[in-house]
């Protein structure tokens, strides 16, 4: 009886949004030809002029990485990558004077709402949600990188005044090389995994973060992360380490131009917590899902791990997921330190034919450590959404307590949802508590809104929200307006 | 010209047929009362009035406003002044108050070439119409309805319908669990809505409420049909003998 749009046609709408970020910014830029040899890797360590350590640690990466076959697990398609047809390397020329940023970049970061320039906020653009009614009012300490480089980081000389570190990656190796060799890869380990070993032996460029003892950073540290050339991947390496009582909220936006092909984005982050300090790492991933048919997007392939090496430390992951056309990547807590924490909030919406498998590991090693897993996810159109998450409690812990919760929303009829919960408790004082519940939007929910004047594809955005809330109230309120955002952005852009 | 006529209205849902031919005018300023037996029609016809789309016309017309009713969405119904205060409110975990209610009069508001209200001026109207029912502040600013109790959800109907103003209200069973104090309030609410252009139906099994909102008309609806309408005194003669000698009659 109802002769409008029906909910189908909105949800229709949802899957045929628009992608905001897709625009390319107009710079030289050095680009090394394609492919992947001992060559490329010793070209690229000489072009960021690292010592003869970093060379050794990229080559043997390569030399393990070549030997290992493409793995085949996780539930995304993915067309083979042919790695002879990729630009490892490619960083916008400088043009401006030293230290400065070329105009064209900071114009491409003003559109992106990023400012590169102190006392700027991040992200303070009024929405029409709630959100905004609280302006996005704290400074935020940005590091801005594009394709292979970093850009500019802001407030480096202000943090430094309290002995934090904040910088491009590139400049850590060459500034605190002591730093980076004390910890690179000890959280992930160059051969964890392909991707893991393809980014060690090939990185770019990513952040460099280090809190001493007893300070709580006094603002948000945020990389923004930029793919702009074609042809190329970009290979994140990004370490963070909070010593004892340190404190410290890390936040990571990424965004590429729409383009056909598919661009590969293998990153590893490692985040080192000493005792008693916390970290928490918020994402807002928005990378080009690919058009309508399932044609280009990012391959986001990533190894995040934090590793909860001293008594009483925490960590806490929260992550918006609405962009790459693939999704691959389980941040994960290796919770050593007795009384340690662990936590991970998630959000991951696909459209079309995008696929998402993510999730979460939480290794439990030392005693009364606890993990708390919150997962949401929301598929529509012909995408596939997978939670992946292991708990895994050691044989030595005694008194671990974990609570999974596993939540999908389904859009339409033609999406997947699945979830792949392992458990392998060897210790049997271990309370662990999972649910998990798969729903479609609410119909009476819906009329409920529309009764009351709400048009149906508002509703969907509002009932959608909602769901997602949970999460997305975790983040610094800088963020949380943008990923409310991202998630009603589709639905938005389809009225009118 | 009348504000609502239905004709000979005839609704199924789920491949049932549950309305079997409603007449019914309603004119500008008329309180209806709508009584009949649980499972006699009466939220389907709220639903068919508000376009639910759980439910299908299969036959009949309505006109309101002089307009074909049945080819508005939903939503154009809300603005063009429909408001149905539900039988079971539902839960939106997760959406403020604020930003639900903020939504809809901004909606509303566009529709009649509004401008949309500033966060301030949204909270102002709040407050005001929140006195109004004497709804808690804190359920003000929780998620619609989740965790309200029974008699707090049928409050926060009233507070909705006192910031939309509608034109016609539907009113479902709205002083069922509602306490003394509650009843008179929401009562009191509705009263204050009434005036020579706005209408409301009022489905109801108690005399209490009647007596607040004095209706002039009064219909019974048995299995799908109103089989019988009149003024108060009809209420008055349910209220003292049951429906036995309603159904006796249509049967008979
Ligand atoms: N969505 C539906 N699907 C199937 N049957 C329904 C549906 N809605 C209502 N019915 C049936 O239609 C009949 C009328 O229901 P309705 O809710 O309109 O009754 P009512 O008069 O409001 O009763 P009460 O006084 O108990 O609220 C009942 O038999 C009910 O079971
Ligand atoms: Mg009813």
């Amino acid at each position: 009886m109802n002769n409008g749009q029906s909910s189908e046609d909105v949800l229709k709408d949802l899957t045929s949004s628009e992608y905001k970020y897709g625009f390319t910014t107009d710079v030289e830029t050095d680009i090394i030809p394609k492919g992947l040899n001992e060559d490329v890797v010793r070209l690229i360590s000489a072009k960021k002029q690292e010592p003869d350590w970093m060379l050794q640690f990229r080559l043997e990466a390569y030399r393990y990485w070549r030997q290992q076959p493409v793995p085949q697990w996780g539930h995304v398609k993915v067309d083979p990558i042919d790695y002879d047809n990729i630009s490892f390397y490619a960083a916008p020329r400088k043009k401006a004077a030293a230290g400065d940023v070329d105009p064209e970049i900071l114009k491409t970061f003003d559109k992106l709402g990023i400012p590169l320039h102190e006392r700027d906020m991040l992200l303070g653009k009024t929405t029409g949600t709630e959100l905004s009614a609280v302006e996005a009012s704290s400074t935020m300490a940005v590091d801005a990188i594009v394709d292979s480089a970093s850009q500019k980081t802001t407030y480096r000389d202000k943090l430094a005044e309290l002995g934090i570190i904040f910088c491009s990656f590139g400049e850590a190796v060459r500034e605190y090389p002591d730093l980076v060799r004390k910890y690179l890869g000890k959280v992930v380990p160059v051969r964890d995994n392909y991707y893991s070993a393809l980014n060690s032996a090939v990185f770019s460029d990513g952040s460099f973060v280090y809190i001493p003892k007893g300070v709580r950073c006094p603002m948000e540290l945020a990389s923004y992360f930029r793919i702009n050339s074609s042809g190329t991947g970009q290979f994140e390496r990004t370490l963070i380490i909070a010593d004892e009582e340190a404190y410290v909220s890390y936040l990571e936006g990424c965004t590429a131009p729409m383009r056909d092909e598919n661009q590969l984005h293998a990153a590893v982050v490692e985040i080192y917590v000493h005792e008693r300090a916390e970290v928490k790492y918020s994402t807002v991933q928005n990378w080009y899902p690919g058009d309508k048919f399932g044609k280009g997007g990012v391959y986001n392939l990533v190894t995040k791990r934090a590793l909860c090496a001293g008594d009483f430390s925490k960590v806490s992951w929260t992550q918006v997921e609405t962009g790459s056309a693939i999704t691959w990547k389980y941040p994960s807590c290796v919770l050593k330190g007795d009384n340690s924490q662990g936590e991970f909030y998630s959000v991951a919406v696909t459209n079309n034919y995008q696929e998402a498998d993510t999730g979460t590991k939480m290794i439990h090693i030392g005693r009364n450590t606890r993990s708390r897993i919150i997962s949401k996810g929301i598929s529509a159109g012909h995408s596939q959404n997978s939670y992946r998450g292991m708990v895994k409690v050691l044989p030595g812990a005694e008194g671990v307590r974990n609570y999974t919760q596993c939540d999908s929303l389904l859009l339409s009829k033609t999406c997947g949802a699945h979830t792949f919960p392992i458990m392998d408790i060897q210790n049997p004082t271990a309370i662990i508590e999972h649910e998990a519940t798969t729903s479609k939007i609410n119909e009476d929910q819906l009329f409920y809104c529309q009764q009351r004047g709400i048009k149906e594809e508002d509703a969907v955005s509002l009932i959608v929200g909602g769901y997602a809330k949970e999460v997305v109230q975790k983040l610094p309120m800088e963020f949380a307006v943008e990923a409310q955002k991202l998630l009603s952005l589709s639905i938005e852009n389809s009225v009118g | 010209m009348s504000l609502l006529e239905i004709h000979n209205l005839h609704a199924s849902a789920a491949g049932k047929e549950i309305l079997r031919g409603i007449d019914l005018t309603i004119n500008p300023g008329e309180v209806h009362a709508v009584m009949g037996p649980n499972g006699a029609g009466k939220s389907t016809l709220s639903a068919i009035l508000t376009g639910n789309p759980q439910y299908e016309v299969t036959q009949g017309e309505i006109l309101y406003k002089g307009r074909n009713l049945l080819e508005m969405k939903p939503e154009e119904r809300a603005w063009e002044g429909i408001f149905l205060s539900f039988q079971y409110p539902v839960e939106i975990p997760g959406v403020s108050m604020v930003n639900f209610m903020r939504t809809a009069v901004n909606a509303q508001r566009e529709y009649r070439g509004l401008p949309a209200l500033t966060a301030t001026e949204f909270l102002r109207l709040m407050r005001e119409k929140r006195a109004v029912v004497q709804l808690d502040n804190k359920l003000a600013n929780r998620s619609v309805n989740e965790g309200f109790s029974g008699g707090e959800k049928k409050r926060n109907e009233i507070f909705q319908m006192a910031i939309l103003e509608p034109t016609l209200s539907i009113l479902d069973e709205t002083d069922s669990g509602l306490d003394v104090d509650a009843l008179r309030i929401v009562s009191e609410g509705v009263n204050r809505l009434k005036s020579a252009e706005r209408s409301s139906i009022v489905i109801t099994h108690y005399q209490k409420l009647l007596e607040y909102v004095q209706p002039q008309f009064v219909h019974i609806v048995y299995r799908g049909r109103i089989v019988k309408s009149g003024g108060p005194e009809l209420g008055d003669r349910i209220f003292a003998e049951g429906f036995d000698w309603v159904k006796q009659e249509f049967e008979g």
